[in-house]
């Protein structure tokens, strides 16, 4: 059964279909592509799974389940999360702070158990921060933790982005663009990470990236988005050599 | 169950001191630095509690004292017709108050917490669904609508104002009370802050977004931080009204919230300890400045008077102006003052400055 599906989603807005009759489907453990020129409608694909836009016509599934148009929060709580093209990290909040706002929604006290620092509250926070912590030492974040995450540099940032994506403990890891900006090395390091994360946070990863050297590294399988439409599916090799996406997007072959 | 022995320990041995510092305070002080110490409290609590709203989770209200007010009238409708039809009028303070008073104005108290609580709701409920500035549109039309409401209510007093109250607050039981519900509002709000929830309205301020896609039910956390600072304007405004044994519609105007708005934003919006220190010093250097009046030669005392008081929204204002030029983030930012803060080595300047 396909962890995440995609049934015909469409989304208007006005005039303008940005994401039209989308099929789309991550299995298990799967690390799938999401590629295509800019203004394509890949991150608005991501904002239709993510619960940013309801779609205006088609259905997705996460697990089975019917999940357009419920709110963001709830679609976090299901077990998808994300990170973002342009950086979206809680700037001024200390490193630590952003990984713990990414267990939030796995703890269980109340605002008033909160209020009196009750057991249960204090039991809660003790396994938000320990659970926090050890994603910071994966992510080699650990000796930063009290630096305000806007001043950690570019490719940290990126790295905490993913960390505080996984402290919700997804099943499935949306990544928008996270090699944007990085230098070669960088490169190699981040798609080890991908790699690792997956076997180790047992996620099945969907990721959005214009690097064509990360996405045939380390997708199984590759869609290709142009003008809201999927021209084609198929593995790196595939894509590699499909004239249709040659012409609207590799521009020749790589 | 220790952390609440504990905790029973510790509220026991605040009561003590509070009745401590009262008598103290009551015996030692002029009258007139026991009202400010009572007035300094009062702005502890109103800073505090709408720095959840503003400073915490970054939205913009406008409309404090509306709480404020709620709770003030609501309060004394407990004390005043309530308790009145119940167990009769409230002995003078000459006759002395039994104890079962206090009791049903702790009560009154909370239920006028409550009162504001629920108007907080009422009102967040449709404007924190929506981004930017609403809020402080609607909060500041709020304070008006709650202004004019209560002037049309005969029953309360009207345009003159609901008087003749119980002083349960006066020299003797102000510090107590006052400072009880200070101590209170700081501890509440200081945990919240210190927990997952805390966190949720940090991230709120901090970016919507990315905050609901972590999980974040960013309208019901911004709902919940209206109420909480909502309920302790109210109970503010329930010892206010038992203070000066009158409020009047005007508590709620929008005018007097810019003073709250003022000090958290003068002490750091996100900064408890900064909205204290900001509420002592600006309830207290008008109070210095009258001081200094005093002392004029007697022909120029009320002409004095007269500018201080025209220019005090002048002086707010560019008090504000200035600390937008000079240091937008205020006093303390978003850090707080601690013993361990100050005891702790600044670090060398090439390292990065850590956060909180």
């Amino acid at each position: 059964m396909a962890h995440l599906e995609l049934d015909k989603a469409t989304i208007r807005f006005g005039g303008l279909t940005a994401v039209s009759e989308v099929d789309l489907e991550v299995r298990p453990g799967e690390l799938v592509g999401l590629i295509g020129p800019n203004g394509a409608g890949k991150t608005t694909v991501f904002n239709l799974i993510t619960g940013v836009y309801a779609p205006s016509a088609g259905e997705i599934r996460f697990e089975g389940r019917p999940i357009q148009g419920l709110p963001p929060h709830r679609i976090a709580a299901l077990g998808i999360a994300r990170t973002f093209q342009n950086i979206h990290l809680f700037q001024s909040l200390s490193v630590l702070d952003n990984v713990r706002v990414g267990r939030h929604v796995r703890a269980r006290s109340s605002l008033l158990q909160g209020l009196f620092l009750t057991r249960g509250s204090l039991g809660d926070e003790a396994e938000i921060e320990a659970a926090s912590r050890r994603l910071l030492n994966v992510f080699a974040l650990e000796d930063e933790w009290n630096w305000r995450a806007g001043s950690l540099p570019y490719g940290d940032q990126r790295r905490l982005e993913i960390a505080r994506a996984l402290a919700t403990e997804p099943r499935l890891l949306l990544l928008d663009e996270p090699a944007a900006g990085t230098n070669p090395q960088e490169k190699d390091a981040l798609m080890q990470l991908i790699r690792r994360v997956r076997t180790e946070f047992g996620v099945s990863v969907l990721l959005i990236e214009h690097d064509m050297q990360v996405v045939m590294g380390i997708c199984e399988r590759i869609y290709v988005l142009d003008y809201g439409k999927v021209i084609a599916v198929g593995r790196p090799e595939e894509i590699r050599n499909d004239p249709r996406v040659i012409e609207a997007y590799l521009g020749e072959a790589v | 169950m220790v952390v609440w022995l504990k905790r029973g320990l510790g509220l026991a041995l605040l009561l003590l001191a509070l009745w401590g510092m009262d008598t103290a305070a009551t015996n030692y002080l002029e009258p007139t630095y026991y009202t400010l110490l009572v007035n300094i409290g009062r702005f502890v609590i109103l800073a505090v509690s709408l720095n959840l709203i503003n400073g915490i989770t970054g939205q913009f209200s406008l409309g404090h004292m509306a709480f404020f007010a709620l709770g003030g009238y609501a309060a004394a409708v407990v004390t005043k017709m309530v308790g009145h039809r119940l167990f009769g009028p409230v002995p003078s303070v000459s006759e002395g108050i039994p104890a079962f008073w206090y009791a049903w104005f702790a009560g009154s108290l909370l239920f006028g917490g409550l009162v504001a609580a629920v108007v907080g709701l009422a009102v967040g409920l449709p404007t924190l669904r929506l981004r930017g500035d609403y809020l402080a549109i609607v909060t500041l039309g709020m304070g008006e609508i709650v202004n004019i409401v209560i002037q049309n209510q005969e029953w309360i007093g009207g345009a003159l104002g609901f008087a003749d109250l119980p002083l349960f607050v006066r020299p003797g039981t102000g510090i107590f009370w006052i400072y009880l519900v200070a101590v209170a509002t700081v501890l509440a709000i200081r945990n919240i802050t210190q927990t997952t929830h805390g966190r949720a309205l940090m991230a709120i301020r901090e970016d919507e977004v990315a905050a609901q896609a972590m999980g974040v039910n960013v309208v019901r956390y911004k709902v919940l931080a209206f109420m909480v600072g909502a309920f302790f304007a109210g109970i503010a405004g329930g010892l206010y009204a038992h203070q000066q044994g009158i409020i009047t519609p005007r508590d709620a105007s929008f005018v007097r919230s810019i003073e709250i708005v003022v000090m958290v934003a003068l002490g750091g919006s996100g900064s408890i300890t900064g909205s204290i220190l900001a509420a002592a010093i600006l309830t207290a250097l008008p109070e210095f400045l009258r001081e200094a009046v005093g002392r004029l030669p007697y022909e120029q005392q009320e002409g004095a008077r007269q500018l201080i008081e025209q220019l005090q929204m002048v002086i707010y204002a560019l008090l504000l102006i200035v600390l937008m030029l000079v240091r937008p983030q205020g006093l303390l930012g978003a850090r707080e003052l601690s013993l361990r803060n100050l005891l702790r080595r600044r670090k060398p300047r090439s390292a990065p400055e850590p956060s909180g």
